[in-house]
């Protein structure tokens, strides 16, 4: 393997083009990424960079240095527009072909957007920069959507003195994600602090002076930030022979093609320990899988299953949150330590007869790695929740 | 080789310990503290793992 090419110049395809330097790869790395900067962080910009804490250098990945060892054919500012799995080669926007003997796709995805002109979205640096420059004491925001991305916008620009307007369809926000009594208590922690989250709306439309919903109502706003979720950067692949759906489409091992894996959001894998097909939107993944891509490539005899328990983390207020494992879709959450009320504690979600997956509010590490560990191993509901359960009655005797 | 962490940059994610445990530990916030600034040839890659792994880009591997 001579020649390697990486599309998609952040946390996955980064991850990637070190694993390939670190496992011997001392051909031509090529990476290929649209954005004018070098790799940098994304949870930052809804968190620290939002909140004006850090300024936009903090959030580089890795140093001039730590670039320059990895003695990359760099290509920034260019997006890929094409590629040929017939003869070996990606098109670029400059109009430069780039011949490849292994491909890694990386390119991430994009913020959906609502009819209408006009609203931020909170994607990139640029984004969150231009967000926060809007953000001062007394503007009037409302966020469409309160996934954990519009949450985070709104507990930083609710801190930052904004009269904050969270609006979402769902009946209760994050349910499907991860159940109803969680996301009960993170409304309550909007609630609480007077952000006005409005649930089961629907937002038809942005306009000049604020957003238009289903049943004709204006909400006024100085700014909208609009959070309703991504869609995969696949459309450079139109026509290549690649499967795409929802995602560029790959097998356990994260290969879409002979010589040509995915890795980070625009992955939809298969991931034996669910077994299941998943497109994960984690900061971590995006590391882990593109370090797997790396690997597979250069090694196809060695290749293990790619097969994670996703890690997820969200800072809202004062909570951090964090989960584990594959929580979408669940039958059945429990509570399995510490107290819901309390803000501490860990719940466990259960899918057919096993543990699928974990999320703790304010318990030490050492709380929530079993979980993870019982999620790893897939074990079995019962018996992980069942000794949970004796455990807490014995404590009450 | 010396390892270098960058605690308020951290974000409890607790990787690191997954890559290294005889390297980095968690406080009960969660965020890494560096058990072994130093460590032996053996958990090296453990180290790089970690540093290629954690989400907050805080750890640093060294040449001396
Ligand atoms: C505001 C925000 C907050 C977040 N907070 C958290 C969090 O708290 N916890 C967590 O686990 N995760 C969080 N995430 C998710 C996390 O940032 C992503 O999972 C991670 O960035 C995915 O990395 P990636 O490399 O797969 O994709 P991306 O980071 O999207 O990178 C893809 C890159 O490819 C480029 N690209 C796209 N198309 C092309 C093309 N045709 N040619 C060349 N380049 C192209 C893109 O411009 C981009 O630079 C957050 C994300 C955002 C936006
Ligand atoms: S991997 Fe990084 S973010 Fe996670 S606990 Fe360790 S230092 Fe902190």
């Amino acid at each position: 393997m001579r020649r390697v090419v990486v599309v998609g110049a952040s946390a996955a395809g980064l991850a990637a083009a070190e694993t390939l330097r670190r496992e011997g790869h001392d051909g031509t790395l090529t990476l290929v990424g649209d954005e004018p900067l070098a790799p940098y962080d994304r949870p930052p910009l809804s968190k620290h960079l939002l909140a004006g804490e850090w300024e936009p250098e903090r959030l580089t990945l890795r140093t001039p240095d730590d670039l320059a060892g990895l003695d990359l054919d760099l290509r920034l500012v260019v997006a890929a527009t094409g590629l040929r799995l017939t003869d070996g080669t990606v098109q670029l926007a400059d109009g430069s072909t780039v011949p490849y003997d292994g491909l890694i796709v990386a390119t991430g995805v994009r913020p959906r957007h609502l009819p209408g002109q006009g609203g931020h979205v909170l994607r990139t640096l640029d984004d969150a920069v231009r967000l926060r420059d809007r953000l001062t004491p007394g503007r009037r925001l409302v966020v469409v959507g309160a996934g954990f991305l519009g949450a985070e916008a709104a507990a930083v620009a609710w801190r930052l003195g904004c009269e904050v307007t969270l609006l979402e369809p769902a009946p209760v926000p994050l349910a499907h994600a991860v159940g109803t009594q969680v996301g009960e208590l993170l409304t309550r922690a909007h609630l609480e602090r007077g952000v006005d989250l409005r649930c089961g709306v629907t937002v038809t439309e942005v306009t000049e002076s604020g957003v238009r919903l289903a049943d004709g109502e204006l909400v006024d706003a100085d700014e909208v930030l609009i959070a309703v979720g991504s869609l995969p950067n696949t459309d450079w692949l139109d026509g290549s022979g690649l499967t795409v759906g929802d995602g560029v489409v790959c097998d356990e091992y994260c290969a879409a093609a002979r010589n040509v894996y995915a890795a980070g959001d625009v992955a939809r894998w298969y991931n034996p320990l669910f077994g299941r097909s998943m497109r994960i939107e984690h900061r971590t993944n995006a590391a882990e899988q593109g370090m797997a891509a790396a690997r597979h490539l250069l090694n196809p005899d060695g290749r293990k299953p790619f097969a994670p328990v996703p890690y997820f983390w969200s800072d809202q207020y004062d909570m951090k949150i964090q989960a584990y494992g594959f929580l979408r879709g669940h039958d059945e959450v429990a509570i399995v330590d510490g107290d819901l009320t309390e803000r501490r504690f860990v719940a466990a979600y259960r899918t057919g007869d096993r543990v699928t997956g974990a999320l703790a509010v304010g318990m030490p590490p050492r709380a929530i790695r079993q979980w993870r560990q019982a999620i790893a191993s897939g074990t079995n509901w019962l018996e992980a929740v069942g000794g949970q359960v004796a455990r807490a009655r014995e404590a009450v005797n | 080789m010396k390892v270098e962490l960058e605690a308020d940059r951290c974000v409890a994610s607790g990787q690191c310990v997954l890559a290294a445990m005889d390297v980095f530990d968690q406080d009960d916030d969660g965020i890494a503290i560096l058990l072994d600034e130093q460590p032996a040839v053996e958990h090296l890659d453990g180290v790089r793992e970690a540093v290629a792994i954690c989400p907050a880009a805080a750890i640093r591997l060294v040449d001396q």
